[in-house]
């Protein structure tokens, strides 16, 4: 090593890149520290990503405990066909999307709006309080989080109930009701998330050139016109990045809240597909029925992914690659 | 005339800033109020919270609720165990996330292109949840303190942030003047990328600290004993499941058997187990927008 190095002295020649044969070896034993210090990493991408990415092929094998993945034999596609015929898949399907996509329409904008807000606002106690109360929910653990949504919510006690029975609401064991499920799982989130959300709008809107509010003084503009042809436009990079990924992650649905939030009453409304994995896959122990519906499930993430950073990119040049 | 249109716009516009200031406040009621009514409600007597009579003060102020929750030894368990799968954990992370980080971030490194596209791939493609089981399951690490540490041991997406937060702040000449004079690149990172970049490891452990506090999927998966469980599972059990075992009940036996018990008691442990992170989190905020600052540089 000690003799590779003196080779390399930073007078001798050598030093300059060179384009020979075994440049790149001298390029790996010159920084071999680096090799080492990469090695744990990289055996942990393995061991917990890669692995496991093969692993997939047991969605398509009749996994035996006893035999292991690789002894067990090969179904083809019986576990997925299983799963298209179910009864159930397309009600599965349908909780997905449909609460994907809810939570897509009120939880993309809500951030927006409020970073919106917040710039109009000068500087000052009132500013910072805002702030500061609306990031703080983030920071609630999912599982104080459905907590809360109980408590609150719980009929004739929770200040929540208490305060819809008043509007006049007849029944108000909302966590019972299955057609309320996607409502309360949507708001609550939004109620948890927008605050911190608007982090980045609010940087972004921090960095928009103060000659264009000149500009637009000079003009005349009114403070809602101001919003509309300043502000806006200089979101757009920004939201179509997250526009993009959020799509790309529609059928990737929590299981966490959702799981909690689950009961008996509500099941047909509220049990998705990776609820239903957990379920069939580690409580039923079904492990290759149960890891076909995750592949089929991460390919539609992926194909959507690329679909939606492909318009993107065609439509407004803002894209993930 | 142009006078009359200034003062028409300006009267539109206070009155645009009267409907802002008056949405804002909606905001901060509307996230307040609910964990308000949570405080209160755990200050309250149980018979004042089952009759619905506490909205936004105590009624009948108690403590009740508070000492059957530090009766209870499930909870002290969790609490313990939380504690030390957030240090033990976050330490790992951050020392393996500087490790994948940092060479990465060299220019010079050969095969860094190789690495990187390794580790995006990561975070297209993903085996699912059987597959990650069964790895962890052939590791024997099920039921296991490891199966809590191992397994997330790294996050993809802080070490892109990491990377970039390298790149930007130790230009490469420092690295190749001390490559000149004969430093070795491990006491490079350890004498002069690690004191350089406090703010990204301040915030990487933030992050992943209070992801490790708050998890509870890789132990609703992995653990079965007991006393292994992390606070948040003893939560779920309690607030979500309704299992308030015996032994909570028989501690404080004398002053909480009356009805509502185990209500008071979610309400006060609603308000123990989130107000750490709560209390922390005002003096530690700007440490997070940053992190959030730093993570977007990357889109």
């Amino acid at each position: 090593m000690s003799k590779l190095n003196n080779e390399l002295h930073p007078l001798s020649i050598p030093l300059v890149p060179t384009a020979g044969r075994y440049a790149p070896l001298r390029k790996i034993a010159r920084h071999w520290q680096l090799y080492l210090v990469i090695l744990l990493p990289i055996a942990y991408l393995i061991i917990f990503k890669y692995v496991p990415m093969a692993g997939i092929m047991i969605a398509f094998k009749d996994y035996n405990v006893i035999k292991g993945i690789l002894g067990s034999p090969w179904a083809g596609m019986k576990y997925f066909n299983q799963f298209f015929d179910s009864p159930n898949f397309w009600l599965y399907m349908k909780n997905t999307l449909g609460i994907s996509l809810y939570g897509l329409l009120v939880g993309f904008p809500a951030p927006i709006i409020l970073a919106l807000a917040l710039n109009e606002v000068r500087n000052g106690l009132f500013k910072k309080s805002v702030q500061l109360v609306s990031y703080a929910p983030y920071f609630i653990s999912t599982v104080i989080m459905v907590s809360i949504l109980i408590v609150n919510l719980t009929p004739n006690v929770g200040i929540v109930s208490k305060l819809f029975q008043m509007l006049g609401v007849e029944n108000t064991n909302f966590m019972g009701i299955p057609s309320l499920f996607k409502s309360i799982y949507v708001w609550s989130d939004v109620w948890q998330h927008t605050g911190y959300g608007a982090i980045i709008y609010i940087a972004a809107l921090a960095g928009v050139n103060p000659e264009l509010y000149e500009a637009a003084k000079v003009d005349g503009a009114s403070r809602i016109q101001k919003i509309i042809n300043v502000d806006i436009p200089s979101l757009i990079p920004v939201s179509v990045i997250l526009l993009i990924l959020n799509l790309g992650n529609l059928m990737k649905l929590g299981f966490e809240k959702i799981y909690l939030m689950q009961n008996p009453l509500n099941l047909a409304t509220s049990e998705v597909i990776s609820t239903y994995v957990y379920k069939v896959g580690l409580l039923g122990s079904s492990f290759s029925f149960s890891a076909a519906i995750g592949v089929f499930n991460s390919v539609i993430n992926l194909t959507l992914l690329v679909v939606v950073n492909y318009i993107a990119k065609k439509l407004s040049n803002n894209s993930l690659w | 005339m142009a006078r009359t249109v200034s003062i028409r716009e300006s009267s539109g516009d206070r009155l645009f800033m009267v409907l802002v200031y008056a949405f804002l406040t909606l905001v901060l009621l509307i996230v307040l109020l609910p964990l308000l009514y949570i405080v209160s409600s755990s200050f309250s007597s149980p018979q004042a919270v089952v009759s619905g009579k506490v909205w936004l003060f105590p009624v009948q102020f108690t403590l009740d609720g508070y000492k059957a929750v530090f009766n209870n030894p499930q909870i002290g368990t969790g609490f313990l165990n939380s504690l030390y799968y957030t240090v033990v954990g976050t330490l790992i992370n951050v020392v393996l996330t500087v490790m994948l980080a940092y060479p990465l971030a060299r220019k010079t490194f050969y095969g860094r292109n190789m690495f990187m596209v390794l580790l995006v791939i990561t975070m297209m493609f993903e085996g699912g949840l059987i597959p990650y089981y069964l790895v962890v399951k052939e590791l024997n690490l099920l039921d296991t303190r490891w199966a809590m540490i191992l397994p997330g041991a790294l996050a993809v997406f802080q070490v892109i942030i990491a990377r970039t937060f390298f790149q930007s702040t130790i230009p490469d000449e420092l690295s190749e003047a001390a490559d000149l004079d004969g430093c070795s690149d491990i006491r490079f990172i350890f004498s002069v990328v690690l004191p350089l970049s406090k703010p990204i490891l301040a915030v990487m452990m933030l992050m992943y600290a209070v992801g490790h506090w708050n998890a509870y999927f890789d132990a609703l998966i992995f653990l079965r004993s007991p006393d292994l469980f992390p606070l948040q599972i003893v939560l779920r059990n309690v607030l979500i499941l309704n299992t308030v075992d015996a032994s909570m009940i028989a501690n404080a036996n004398q002053m909480l058997a009356q009805q509502g018990l185990k209500d008071l008691l979610k309400y006060s442990l609603i308000v123990v187990a989130s107000g750490p992170v709560l209390i922390i989190y005002p003096f530690v905020q700007k440490y997070f927008v940053k992190g959030v600052m730093i993570g977007s540089l990357k889109g």
